[in-house]
């Protein structure tokens, strides 16, 4: 029997804005514990909410860029559970009237296109972290108390870890072009649950599901998608049935485990928030977020296509963040060969960062500087090979290309008379290979131009040797 | 007259004459509450020094200028659900007994900016629920009138401090009636303005979508000048008003000619005493002859109004009181084993039998499958009690009530059942569940000598006529120079 699987996500984003939901508190990361509190976050008797209109303007301009339609009313529910993070007790979310419904993003995997519908986006705020590891016991920071948190919440129309990863990825690249948030995996700033149900192939009607909690990152994302389907699938053939239940994704064991279910699920007792008025969102509001959305992954994409004539492929790295997008469109700006930046951008300088363990924000080289180097590689001041070098002491340092290929000599090597000698001795030294080329085999002329680059540190304008070991073979065959 | 028997328009007039002092005057309230403190139990904290060494600040300001303005150096005192920074807010429960708040209620600073004379804080019931100020964790406030009865509540200890002259005024709460039914039991005025109209920010909640501030005062006058002060819309909290400020004293004492005043036997049912319906038709007679035109109204929904009034406020306070948990601040008990048993014994130790009962209430009001039933319910007769308050002032211009259906009763006489004690909010819950205005004011005593008060109610944010029809009445009777005998006994 060949089964299928079922998948919806919960993807909770912080907000980037500078202060918290209810109160004035400020949301930075990693500050000191419990330093980024006050009476409203903690929770203290008496004391009110107020709603930090920058929520609803980040959370109209992230439905609007997920397609979403804005409700005109909605309002504010407490969901009421005991946990010493959360001091008030309650979470203030939204339950049945959320700021956004309805919306939906095109994803592609394996060249296959595909909708993937949008249940809602509702606004809420996030809880506290208990540190556990401490001397005097398990202790409380309140300090994310009160940090504003969108839930996007998809349809099952995911089919496949690899589809709930790009999905995730495509919501992430759009909340990050919107400027709602930084999206930062490590800093907590974005988790997902997934809910995942099997059924076989051909059915219509959904499998029982279970909820897998609080995956950090798109990695546990696809292993905890590939465990839970398997085990279901194990448990399907056993004849034994799915219980419905919220499991625990642990990412070192590589393994989840059932965490409660469906008879211990709390009973949040949803009901309005008697503290806050209603959230009413005039037309006029929604229409000047709608104008002020930058240009989405998706349009750039196609613009790149377009106006730069970069392969597809290319267009989808460039916009894959707007970071890289940014500094793309900058460089272009300053040296229009689209293309060339490109292969620079895609190929030589991710794995420069990856050895670093940085991204592309913390990039030292600037737009200018990179602008800068593939002209003296245009020009033939250095060799592309040297140009890498360049490029890799760019990243170490932050020196402009110019004064590297200064330093260390770099400079190409054009002078005729100076390679012509290089390349006389090259060429006496291997007799080998004149013969071969002397019997049709052009590839010994490869041999040579690599033992002239070898001999010149890679400081020879390849051009202008190739034409030079060229003569110098004929000269020989005479 | 003794100066702590005055009203506050009086010791204005006597401080603006430089005839005394506010020294004067807050020391002969102290020495008051010294004389009478120990029978009746108004204060859960008095801090005597404290209230006579501001009185001197505002002395010595006083020299340099003119009294800012009508509640400057006049000694108040606030219940304690009210936040006061470095002072011990404890709503009268053992959950609260350590709690010393690091921020003001708004109205507290509202105060202070006017330059009154904190005297202390006052006993409630426990987080506000209750009828009788029983259920305060601490003591037993009595009945100035007669110690051997309760004086209603929960704003009780407020309600006594004013009708035993141990302040010139207190604020209290109001969520179904917790200022007027004390002040009626009492034999002072009490007020409960419109939702919204008083911010709540630093009022420990306890059913937020009913709970509202409001004063307890000697007379309708005093009223009008506390409510000028504490009016007003606050960014702190988003569910307070919007509007203009009013002069509450002005056109006070225009009196009532031609207006509509309306009577709906809704509120004239089954339970109500004897003495207090005479009381009520001797007040509709005095309107009459007052010019006033008495109209007859009926309600459709008003008999909802208690059972959606104790799901909607237990619901409410269900969720509010989770807070108290033992954690960050208040009481923790003293022994439990893991997260949940202490959860379980700070809860089940830290607060008393009402406050759990109406926990238990409203956490199952709440819970999945029932919360149609009930919760929701609710919230459907409230939108229908509004209505039907709209549809009444569509005919009147407010409507006169008893404010609860009895005079104070004994002590101890209904902590056994509850529901009878509920019942005893009859009359002031649909009020709040509608979120108008209202005020009672002493209007006789019953044949036992004990206070009847009767309420007056308008439409939203109509409180300018509540009190002008509140001053007539006060100034064409005589109710309003009714004391307590307490203390003053020959």
């Amino acid at each position: 029997m060949e089964y299928e699987i079922v998948i919806g996500m919960e993807i909770h984003v912080e907000l980037g804005t500078k202060s918290k939901i209810f109160c004035s508190c400020p949301t930075e990361f990693g500050a000191e514990e419990n330093t980024h509190t006050c009476p409203v976050c903690l929770g203290m008797p008496g004391v009110l909410p107020v709603l930090n209109e920058k929520v609803v303007e980040y959370a109209t301009r992230a439905g609007l860029a997920l397609n979403c339609e804005i409700a005109h009313y909605s309002k504010m529910d407490r969901k009421n559970y005991f946990y010493p993070d959360l001091p008030k007790a309650y979470q203030t979310s939204q339950f049945d009237l959320p700021i956004c419904t309805g919306g939906v993003i095109e994803i592609e995997v394996d060249g296959i296109k595909k909708d993937i519908g949008i249940t809602r986006i509702h606004i809420e705020e996030d809880a506290g972290k208990l540190l556990h590891e401490s001397a005097e016991g398990t202790l409380v920071d309140v300090n994310r108390c009160g940090v504003p948190l969108v839930e996007i919440v998809s349809e099952p129309d995911l089919r496949s870890a690899e589809e709930a990863k790009t999905f995730a990825e495509k919501v992430r690249n759009i909340l990050e072009y919107t400027g709602v948030s930084d999206c930062k995996m490590q800093e907590g700033s974005m988790r997902f649950d997934v809910n995942i149900s099997m059924r076989e192939k051909g059915e219509t009607v959904l499998g029982t599901r279970t909820e897998m909690k609080n995956l950090n990152s798109f990695r546990a994302l696809v292993r905890a998608v590939h465990y839970e389907s398997k085990r279901q699938i194990v448990e399907l053939k056993k004849g034994h049935v799915i219980i419905q239940e919220t499991r625990k994704w642990d990412d070192t064991k590589g393994a989840s485990s059932s965490l409660r279910s469906k008879e211990e699920a709390h009973d949040y007792r949803y009901f309005p928030e008697p503290d806050l008025v209603p959230i009413i969102i005039e037309e006029d509001y929604i229409a000047k977020i709608k104008a002020a959305l930058p240009e989405l992954p998706e349009a750039k994409k196609h613009r790149y296509i377009k106006e730069y004539k970069l392969p597809e492929y290319d267009a989808g790295v460039l916009t894959a963040t707007g970071v890289l997008a940014a500094f793309f469109e900058e460089a272009v700006g300053l040296y229009n060969e689209p293309k060339q930046i490109s292969n620079w951008l895609m190929v030589e300088i991710p794995p420069l960062l990856k050895e670093k363990e940085l991204a592309m924000e913390n990039i030292s080289i600037t737009p200018i500087q990179l602008v800068e180097l593939l002209k003296l590689v245009k020009n033939n001041t250095i060799s592309g090979t040297s140009g890498k070098e360049v490029l890799k002491e760019m990243f170490n340092t932050g020196k402009n290309p110019e004064d590297i290929v200064k330093k260390q000599g770099l400079a190409q090597m054009s002078d005729t008379v100076e390679l012509e000698a290089i390349i006389e001795k090259i060429v006496t030294a291997n007799p080998k290979s004149v013969e071969d080329i002397g019997s049709g085999n052009e590839k010994a002329y490869g041999f040579l131009t690599g033992q002239v680059m070898k001999a010149t540190k890679g400081q020879a304008n390849p051009t202008v040797a190739n034409e030079i070991i060229r003569a110098v073979v004929k000269k020989h065959l005479g | 007259m003794e100066l702590s028997q005055k009203t506050i328009h009086e010791i204005n007039d006597l401080l603006k004459k430089k005839e005394v002092t506010v020294t004067e005057v807050t020391q002969a309230v102290v020495n008051r509450i010294d004389a009478v403190e120990g029978s009746t139990d108004a204060y859960l904290r008095v801090q005597a020094e404290k209230a006579l060494r501001d009185a001197k600040v505002v002395d010595e300001k006083l020299k340099a200028r003119k009294k800012k303005s009508p509640l400057e150096g006049i000694p108040y005192g606030l219940k304690d659900n009210l936040c006061t920074q470095g002072i011990l807010t404890t709503c009268a429960s053992k959950m609260l007994y350590n709690f010393i708040p690091p921020y003001n209620a708004h109205v507290y600073d509202l105060l202070i900016e006017e330059g009154g004379v904190l005297l202390g804080k006052t006993n409630m019931d426990e987080f506000a629920m209750g009828s009788s100020t029983e259920n305060s964790a601490y003591k037993i406030t009595k009945n100035p009138w007669d110690l051997a009865k309760v004086p209603g509540g929960s704003s009780g200890g407020s309600a006594v401090a004013v009708a035993s002259d141990t302040a010139f005024f207190t604020l209290g709460s109001d969520t179904g009636g917790s200022i007027r039914q004390p002040a009626s039991f009492c034999g002072v005025v009490g007020m409960k303005p419109t939702y919204g109209l008083v911010s709540r920010y630093g009022l420990v909640a306890f059913a937020s979508s009913l709970d509202q501030i409001g004063p307890f005062t000697k007379d309708v006058e005093d009223c009008a000048l506390v409510l000028n002060a504490i009016v007003g819309h606050d960014e702190k909290d988003t569910t307070s008003l919007k509007i203009e400020k009013k002069d509450y004293t002005k056109n006070l004492k225009q009196g009532v000619k031609g207006l509509r005043i309306g009577v709906a036997q809704a509120f004239f049912g089954e339970g109500l005493q004897p003495e207090v319906r005479k009381s009520l038709e001797d007040a509709i007679a005095v309107y009459k002859a007052m010019g006033a035109e008495i109209v007859d109204v009926s309600f459709q929904y008003l008999d909802y109004a208690l059972s959606a009034y104790y799901l909607i406020s237990s619901a409410e306070a269900s969720s509010n009181l989770a807070r108290y948990d033992g954690i960050r601040y208040g009481y923790r008990a003293e022994e439990y084993d893991g997260l949940v048993d202490l959860y379980r014994k700070t809860r089940s130790q830290g607060f008393g039998e009402e406050v759990k009962r109406r926990i238990m209430l409203g956490t199952h009001a709440l819970s999945s499958g029932y919360y149609d039933a009930y919760y929701k319910k609710a919230m459907q007769v409230r939108t229908l009690i509004k209505e039907d308050f709209e549809q009444v002032f569509g005919g009147c211009d407010v409507l006169l009530t008893p404010t609860s259906p009895t005079t104070a009763f004994g002590i101890g006489e209904k902590t056994s059942n509850p529901l009878e004690m509920y019942l005893t909010d009859i009359y002031t819950v649909p009020v709040n569940i509608a979120g108008i205005p209202g005020i009672s004011i002493p209007c006789g005593l019953d044949n036992g000598g004990m206070p009847i008060g009767m309420q007056l109610l308008g439409p939203v944010l109509s409180e300018k006529t509540i009190l002008k029809a509140a001053w007539a009445f006060e100034n064409e009777t005589n109710f309003k120079n009714l004391k307590a005998p307490l203390g003053r006994e020959v």
